[in-house]
């Protein structure tokens, strides 16, 4: 069951046992502390397996881009990593996912907790068309029972300007989420990620639906949101994943093949099915 | 390399071009045809609905007919359709009223909580207790559910009536079990399942990413449903809701049957009534003379310009709150 108050303590910036690396001190200097990892982490739709046996670890402060051909696994490791395949009648999870040192699989942790912990962005932008957009920013703020006005509007203002689009959209705040454009739409999404403050962020092929210039828009914003946060994100353009991210994990078939910095795996990867796909000689 | 052997002979098919173009002609000519006589249906269903209920609204005047609340076929041989179209608006909209958050809910469950081999089978449930006949519905309210209604309703409220508040007794009628009541409450079951179904197919159109999106930022199931699922299918499920209630006019049987049959105005839902639909079918074969019969006529005339404006209604609260229309994307 649902437990009122795990949620609302969340909401008062208190996360239980996380040594106070949370919120508004996650900005450290020095070498890229480890935020989550997952361990021999395999997912399986029924009798169909996923991804097997994966083992990351996804930096603080740091984008991480998952690449590899379609239906490599790199969605279905992203959607384990927030328990969203909780949502699939016959996902089966084994293995660890940590958040900060703790399972978010053990059976003790509620998931909508660790939603919180972890917001996502999708592939299509997702507001919800009836709600205005100040509604939709704070959508994840009233769902744990914040009324505060004052409140609402500085973490509204604070979201839309951390998701480049409070210039946009500021003098229509109580315009319907779906009256805007496609790449402001997914700002918005964004934005409405932020506004619960996560400690992670999820991003499964942010920019696939949306023209040139509002993805470089979208890929800016990465590189803003990684100061701050970590950033997983899946893409399926191998540029965009030179241009945001530090570390990138190569997936195949369900595995994970290679991981290692941006830089070194995309000039010197060391599995010949890297380079292969690298060089676009499959995929 | 080996198609090109083939290529020759498929441009040589033997069937002439004269017979492929005149395969397209008949066929379009069938489609229209079938599809212009639907205007030709609707149009000749007016035409005599208005002829012959012209008699009648001669007599009477329109604006006299619709506000008319004497109907007295032996004696006066004056017609007027309050009696009825009151009858039929306050049973549909109190049918509508109880059935409308139980369809809901059980839509929900369906669609959203019960395990899949679950929903399958209530869902199929539904779709046939929509199916069972009006009349049979009737006789079972005629045997089983009027007599209880009779004993555990009507009557001990007549019975408190006569003893504590002898004012209200004309109000209530005399406790026979037939009545609006009876008929609002069978009509109401037989609306559920029609309602429901109408829900569920509203509710299972709501994108996937919605349903996700919420849930990623931390709803709760029953959030969810309330954030994504419900605001993104509220015109079909507000039009579903609204083609029920044209259903729950139209119902004549098992509303014939339980509803009392008094053509007087219908001042208590606890006393008999009758509606447009009950009406007509009980009178037209017994209709004396030709004034009658245009009458009931013209009932039915009234009942063909309701359901088409609850239908047209219906159309426009689609468009209206219908999201796709609005969104990019």
């Amino acid at each position: 069951m649902y437990d009122i108050s795990d949620i609302k303590e969340k909401a008062g910036d208190q996360i239980d046992g996380t040594s106070g690396t949370s919120g508004s001190d996650k900005r450290t200097e020095g070498p890229a502390t480890i935020r989550m990892e997952t361990k021999d982490l395999t997912v399986k739709y029924g009798e169909v397996t996923g991804v097997r046996n994966i083992s990351l670890p996804v930096y603080n402060q740091k984008a991480t881009a998952l690449i590899g051909p379609s239906g490599c696994g790199k969605s279905t490791f992203l959607r384990a990593l927030n328990r969203m395949h909780d949502l699939t009648r016959n996902a089966v999870i084994s293995g660890e996912v940590l958040l900060d040192g703790k399972n978010i699989y053990h059976p003790k942790v509620n998931p909508v907790v660790i939603r919180r912990k972890i917001g996502m962005v999708f592939q299509k932008p997702t507001p919800f068309p009836t709600m205005s957009i100040f509604d939709n920013v704070v959508a994840g703020l009233r769902l744990v029972g914040i009324r505060d006005k004052n409140l609402l509007n500085e973490v509204c203002e604070r979201a839309l300007r951390q998701a480049a689009l409070w210039d946009e959209v500021k003098d229509r705040l109580s315009s319907a989420g779906g009256s805007i454009s496609g790449g402001q739409q997914q700002r918005l999404s964004i934005a409405r990620a932020l506004a619960i403050d996560p400690e992670v962020i999820l991003m499964d092929e942010p920019t696939s639906s949306l023209d040139p210039l509002s993805s470089s828009k979208i890929e800016e914003l990465i590189h803003e949101l990684k100061e701050k946060y970590a950033i997983v994100i899946v893409t399926h353009n191998m540029q965009q994943a030179a241009r945001v991210s530090d570390y990138t994990a190569f997936f195949y078939l369900g595995e994970l093949v290679e991981f290692g910095p941006t830089d070194q795996l995309f000039t010197n990867p060391v599995h010949q099915r890297t380079e292969e796909y690298l060089t676009g000689k499959f995929g | 390399m080996q198609n090109q052997h083939t290529t020759g002979s498929i441009a040589e098919k033997p069937v002439s071009i004269i017979y492929r173009w005149l395969g397209d002609r008949i066929f379009l000519t069938v489609v229209v045809a079938l599809g212009l006589s639907i205007i030709l249906l609707a149009g000749a269903m007016a035409w005599v609905l208005t002829g012959e209920s012209g008699m009648a609204l001669k007599e009477f005047g329109v604006i006299g007919f619709l506000t008319g609340t004497t109907w007295d076929p032996g004696v006066q041989f004056r017609f007027g359709a309050l009696p009825f179209i009151a009858g039929t608006l306050i049973t549909s909209v109190l049918a509508l009223a109880i059935a409308f958050y139980p369809a809901v809910a059980v839509a929900i469950f369906i669609a959203e909580y019960a395990p899949r081999w679950l929903g399958y089978i209530i869902e199929n449930l539904v779709h046939l207790i929509a199916a069972v006949p009006s009349v049979v519905i009737g006789i079972w309210g005629i045997f089983v559910f009027a007599p209880w209604m009779r004993d555990t309703f009507y009557f001990p409220l007549y019975e408190w009536a006569a003893n504590h508040q002898p004012s209200l007794l004309p109000v209530l009628g005399s406790p026979i079990g037939y009545g609006m009541a009876t008929a609002i409450i069978i009509l109401a079951l037989m609306i559920i399942p029609f309602t429901t179904a109408l829900t569920r197919d509203a509710i299972r159109q709501v994108p996937k990413e919605q349903r996700e999106a919420a849930r990623a930022l931390g709803a709760t199931k029953w959030e969810m449903i309330r954030m994504a699922v419900i605001p993104y299918s509220r015109g079909g499920i507000m039009a579903g809701a609204i083609l029920s209630f044209g259903r729950a006019i139209g119902e004549t049987m098992a509303v014939a049957m339980l509803i009392g049959n008094n053509n007087n105005f219908p001042f208590s839902v606890m006393g008999p009534a009758a509606t447009m639909p009950s009406v007509i079918v009980n009178e037209f074969r017994e209709a004396v003379g030709n004034l009658h019969l245009s009458s009931l006529m013209a009932i039915g005339l009234v009942l063909f310009v309701i359901s088409l404006i609850v239908n047209l209604i219906a159309a426009y609260v689609t468009r209206k709150l219908s999201i796709t229309g609005g969104q990019s994307i």
